[in-house]
């Protein structure tokens, strides 16, 4: 498939102590696409989400982003954790412009920076999600002195203003209470009828992956004696309402069966 | 704890009143009182020399306290970075920090200034040294307690081992380094003062112990030790200063 966006071909990955995460795994994404990764604690889909963004490097096999094989963080490829991913010595609007500044601090060099893309004016673009994501009054606030979603709004704010078009998230919401954390979701589901923004989200919650993943992979406990990792399509996701539909609980209950029996 | 410009004057007005009270103890109980005068007696002496001749020796060892703290900053905070963020390098030198560490560097000091000569070098380089290691162990800590999700997300967002410097250890070690240098800026000063008392001709250490002391000019000796004083509280108020200024996220 030459369009996917994301491709992992036979891919391995083991830590340095010799535990092995990932075996011979494979796995296409196509641009555009919301997929979600679930699975028990220890199941390595942080660690595939860490591959995909360039953080760790697979120790067999391949995994190719946008056609090109990943040696290092790809810079239109964006990633949200759950926490201290922010600077906390620096304002909302300095943490939101912290990807503009390293480009700058590089220049345009295709390692850090894309080659040929101007960089955008730092402060209308902070200044244009700053409000955007309704956080324009803590501009000048410090991480820790505002609330949870408030602090995932700057980091999705962060990585939107690199314009990305992968977005990959690690539990994103998951320290966050019920209501702050429907609201991201229903964000997030925003920001992919607006562009195309392929995203992949790790959690470890039924409910989200089923609101957010039009595809659900879910991985086994030990995804390493592989086989058992399978694809669930939930192709009707992606509306704001799917929450409340009968569909929505029908998949649930099914993705909690499948889960049980991994 | 930074101080706010009211208990900082209360302080001074409590340290005078003090003063005045064991002047007049002094001059009751001892049986030579010039030894212990009253403030008013040194201020007068104080601010009719500081202008002059002690301004000078404060001069020459502010410039000596302040050379020794920038190369100790600029050395340590490097080295300490890259022992925090290579656990390879922090194994094979952590043993000898670890011995380096507590042992009083001001023994070295006749060695040192066999070495580097009776001038400022010796007493700078004294300084440096003792400061270093203090900066040093409190960089590479704070360097090694990074937590690896602001890592990892920095990394994502384009940045390669340079830009992890420039825009996470540098400004993450900064408190730690005002607080090392807040806690051993005494401590340099009091090395000062010992490598200013022989062998040297400039200083207020020898302003102190030569120019006043073995003359028995108390006035003087005590607008010396007043001139030290503020010393040390003039940079205890550049690093609070500098601390309110980086560290307001805190």
């Amino acid at each position: 498939m030459a369009n996917s966006i994301i491709r992992l071909i036979d891919v391995t990955f083991a830590y340095p102590n010799g535990t092995t995460i990932l075996k011979n795994f494979s796995l296409t994404m196509l641009p555009g696409e919301a997929w979600a990764v679930i699975g028990p604690s220890g199941c390595g889909k942080s660690t595939l989400l860490y591959l995909m963004a360039g953080l760790y490097q697979p120790s067999g096999g391949q995994l190719l982003v946008d056609g090109q094989p990943l040696s290092r963080p790809r810079p239109k490829t964006g990633l949200i954790l759950q926490d201290y991913g922010l600077l906390p010595w620096s304002t909302v609007q300095d943490n939101i412009a912290l990807g503009l500044d390293i480009r700058r601090f590089y220049g345009p060099d295709g390692k850090h920076a894309p080659i040929g893309e101007p960089l955008p004016n730092r402060l209308s673009q902070v200044n244009y999600w700053l409000k955007r994501l309704g956080i324009d009054h803590l501009a000048h606030h410090y991480p820790n002195q505002i609330s949870g979603g408030q602090r995932q709004r700057t980091a999705i704010a962060r990585t939107l203003v690199l314009n990305p078009d992968v977005l990959l998230m690690d539990e994103p919401f998951g320290a966050l209470d019920a209501l702050t954390r429907e609201g991201l979701q229903r964000l997030i589901l925003e920001l992919r009828s607006e562009g195309h923004l392929t995203t992949v989200i790790v959690t470890h919650s039924i409910e989200e992956a089923v609101y957010l993943g039009q595809k659900i992979l879910l991985l086994p406990f030990i995804s390493a004696n592989l086989g058992g990792c399978v694809i669930v399509d939930n192709s009707k996701a992606g509306s704001a309402d799917y929450r409340q539909t009968a569909d929505f609980f029908f998949n649930c209950n099914r993705l909690r069966e499948i889960l049980e029996t991994l | 704890m930074v101080m706010k410009w009211r208990d900082a004057l209360f302080g001074l007005l409590a340290t005078m009143v003090i003063w005045q009270l064991l002047a007049w103890i002094a001059l009751i109980a001892l049986p030579t009182p010039s030894v212990f005068p009253p403030p008013t007696e040194v201020l007068t002496v104080f601010f009719s020399l500081i202008f002059g001749e002690l301004g000078w020796h404060f001069l020459v060892s502010a410039w000596r306290v302040i050379a020794a703290i920038a190369i100790a900053v600029v050395l340590a905070v490097p080295i300490g970075l890259a022992l925090g963020q290579m656990p390879f390098l922090n194994r094979l030198f952590s043993p000898l920090i670890y011995i380096a560490y507590p042992i009083p560097k001001i023994v070295f000091l006749p060695i040192i200034m066999v070495l580097l000569g009776a001038k400022d070098a010796s007493k700078i380089f004294i300084i440096s040294l003792i400061l270093f290691f203090q900066i040093l162990v409190v960089v590479r800590d704070e360097a090694t307690q990074l937590r690896p999700e602001l890592i990892m997300s920095v990394r994502s967002i384009g940045a390669g081992r340079l830009a992890l410097y420039r825009f996470v250890y540098l400004p993450a070690t900064i408190p730690a380094v005002l607080t090392a240098l807040r806690v051993s800026v005494g401590t340099a000063i009091a090395v000062l003062f010992f490598a200013e008392s022989f062998a040297t001709t400039s200083g207020l250490g020898y302003y102190i112990l030569i120019e006043a002391w073995s003359t028995l000019r108390y006035p003087e000796m005590y607008a010396g030790v007043l001139a030290m004083s503020l010393l040390g509280l003039f940079l205890y108020f550049v690093i609070d200063g500098l601390e309110k200024w980086l560290t307001a996220w805190k």
